[in-house]
């Protein structure tokens, strides 16, 4: 009961003067805002590094060699026999051969990469074939002279209709067998511009026949680490010298990735928090003027018979709802901005449920806090002089 | 059963520097249900620290003030509220409405704070403003009403709370005489209603219209007892001129 007058004193008291409301509650507006915009747009830009890790795949993990000397070997064997060993951890496997490759659609150039993969490679990477078929265990045993080729090529060169056609690769006649999805936008440099061999058949074109890299996909998530350290030690039997190899995972770059999103939205909400901290400074200003001001006030009911803590609820509840309905306000505006960004950044940003909550509580107990001391002045005013305030 | 008011020996002593200043000197006084007491002085000779410690709006330095027999001594602030809200209904001379609130609001005010549920405080405000006449302008706000009109309802909130003691501190300060005067009628009649008033004023026409007078110069009372045995009332009745000795104390302020 004392509670809902308390709290209709303070509507009465807000809109009694709604320009100086106004301005007090600006600095929480804006305080309130920035928090909201930049707590949404990294969320969605997190969002974004996420989708973009997940296409290229979470799970995989890279293996380099670095063959300067020429002798050193990670055999297809070993990478083989890892992943049938451990096949709750590790998903597949594949050498991941690039070959230079002039692809020429009479005299020019069309692309310049080839890459060797071998049979597990679509499944792995989640690519559907849509015309024809991948590349099979047959292909890489027999050296077959085949081709997966993505849309780009196959409508720069054959104008769509690609399956059975011959495709000149450096000079090497080369049949195609299926044409993957379109995966973007079937341009050049897009990731539907790409040519897939047999990886024997690219590491015997580039005429060392050894492997330099491979790529190895966890089972999961969760058992990235797993998979990497079992590559690690695989790696380390096989090479020694750690110098000459490296191992990516995937995961471990894009956990980097987002500790760095993390700790930029961290210091981006610690200087809005700035803001936050200077307006409710501000707030405190205007109570305490509010408290001077309506000293008279504050003796007349005394005189009737208020406690302090009527004083102090009523006076306290004054700087609550300022900063709340700013609070509200600047929830508003933060996620009208967010949202706006986003259309202009082409990403998907929305406010998260958890910013508002937070930001609502955060506007709501800097009101709380700074009118404290103000109210509590006004408490404790002696009624005779506060009468006789003029 | 004790008297209403009761004040022995009372001191106020405010401390400034070195000096102390005596602004109620031993004042013993009693006043019983149902009279009507105008507390006489000129500004200075005390009659509001005298006022202030019958409203429970200051404590005495020395000495005992009962309030119904309850000895108001080591009283916090809040305790001291707490007895202004339920035994004393106050009107001031600048009426002392808050302007922001309506008539009724403002009446509602003591019944606010003793803790009446709200639609209880409605009823008891309106019924007070329905005393004074004013129970038309509930809605209104006091900048809205003539300063008659803001008097009966400072009036109106005094009763509200249906105290034991009304104190008036120069009610008519603000009013012409002729407002003044019927505001003067009113409390004449509230008291003969029963109500106890003390009523607190320089202007010896205004403190004629009480049955009782206590006089007080330099703390101290000089006089206590019926309108008819003052001399000072008596020999300005109505005329309301200042006593060449009142003039030395409104200098001292």
């Amino acid at each position: 009961m004392m509670l809902w007058r308390c709290f209709k004193m303070a509507v009465q008291s807000v809109m009694s003067n709604k320009l100086r409301s106004m301005l007090t509650m600006l600095g929480i507006i804006i305080g309130i805002t920035a928090v909201i915009a930049l707590v949404s747009l990294m969320s969605g830009l997190t969002t974004e590094v996420t989708s973009a890790f997940e296409e290229v795949g979470i799970e995989s993990i890279m293996i380099n060699i670095q063959d300067r000397a020429s002798t050193i070997e990670l055999p297809v064997e070993d990478v083989e026999k890892l992943a049938e060993e451990n096949p709750d951890v590790i998903a597949g496997q594949s050498p991941t051969v690039a070959m230079p490759a002039f692809i020429k659609d009479g005299t020019d150039n069309v692309s310049s990469s080839a890459t060797g993969v071998n049979e597990q490679y679509f499944d792995l990477v989640d690519y559907e074939i849509a015309y024809g078929r991948g590349i099979t265990y047959i292909d890489v045993e027999r050296r077959q002279k085949v081709c997966v080729v993505g849309t780009y090529i196959a409508q720069e060169i054959f104008g769509g209709d690609a399956l059975g056609k011959t495709l000149q690769i450096t000079g090497t006649p080369y049949e195609v067998v299926g044409i993957l999805e379109e995966r973007d936008d079937s341009t050049k440099g897009s990731n539907d511009d790409c040519v897939y061999l047999p990886y024997t058949v690219a590491a015997h074109t580039t005429r060392s026949d050894k492997i330099t890299s491979y790529v190895v996909y966890a089972a999961s998530q969760e058992t990235v680490d797993r998979a990497k350290s079992l590559v690690e030690n695989m790696c380390g039997k096989a090479i020694g010298d750690d110098d000459y190899y490296t191992i990516t995972a995937m995961k471990s770059i894009a956990d980097t990735l987002m500790d760095i999103l993390d700790r930029m939205e961290a210091m981006l909400i610690a200087i809005a928090a700035i803001s936050l901290v200077v307006a409710g400074i501000g707030i405190m200003n205007i109570m305490l003027v509010s408290v001077t001001e309506r000293t008279r006030e504050i003796g007349i009911r005394k005189s009737l018979g208020a406690k302090q803590r009527n004083i102090l609820a009523q006076f306290v509840m004054e700087a609550g709802m300022l900063s709340c309905i700013g609070g509200i306000i600047g929830i508003i505006i933060g996620s009208l901005l967010a949202v706006g960004a986003g259309k202009l950044l082409n990403m998907s940003v929305l406010p998260t449920p958890t910013a508002i909550i937070v930001s609502f509580t955060v506007s709501a107990a800097i009101g709380v806090f700074f009118g404290f001391m103000p109210a509590k002045k006004a408490a404790a005013l002696n009624p005779i002089d506060a009468l006789r305030y003029d | 059963m004790p008297p209403l008011v009761e004040l022995k020996n009372v001191y106020k002593i405010y401390k400034m520097g070195d000096t102390s200043v005596h602004a109620l000197d031993g004042i013993s006084l009693t006043i019983e249900k149902g009279e009507f007491v105008a507390i006489v002085g000129q500004s200075g000779s005390g009659k509001s620290t005298c006022m202030n410690i019958i409203g429970c709006l200051d404590v005495a330095t020395k000495g005992v003030y009962k309030l119904n027999g309850r000895a108001i001594t080591n009283y916090t602030q809040d305790e001291l509220a707490e007895v202004r809200n339920k035994m004393l209904g106050f009107i001031f001379q600048q009426y002392n409405l808050i302007p922001k609130l309506t008539v009724i609001e403002n009446v509602q005010l003591p019944l606010l704070y003793a803790g009446m549920r709200e639609s209880e405080q409605r009823r008891r405000a309106l019924a007070s403003l329905e005393r004074v006449g004013l129970r038309s302008k509930a809605g209104n706000y006091p900048s809205q009403l003539s300063g008659g009109q803001q008097q009966r309802v400072s009036i109106a909130r005094a009763l509200a709370g249906d105290p034991s003691v009304i104190l008036a501190d120069e009610p008519t300060g603000a009013l012409d005489s002729r407002t003044g005067r019927e505001v003067m009628m009113f409390l004449q009649q509230l008291n003969r209603e029963g109500n106890t008033i003390i009523l607190i004023t320089h202007d010896n026409s205004i403190a004629a219209k009480a049955k009782r007078i206590v006089r007080i110069t330099d703390g101290r009372i000089v006089y206590d007892g019926p309108v008819e045995g003052d001399v000072t009332v008596m020999k300005m009745h109505g005329a309301g001129e200042e006593a060449p000795e009142d003039e030395k104390a409104k200098g001292a302020t």
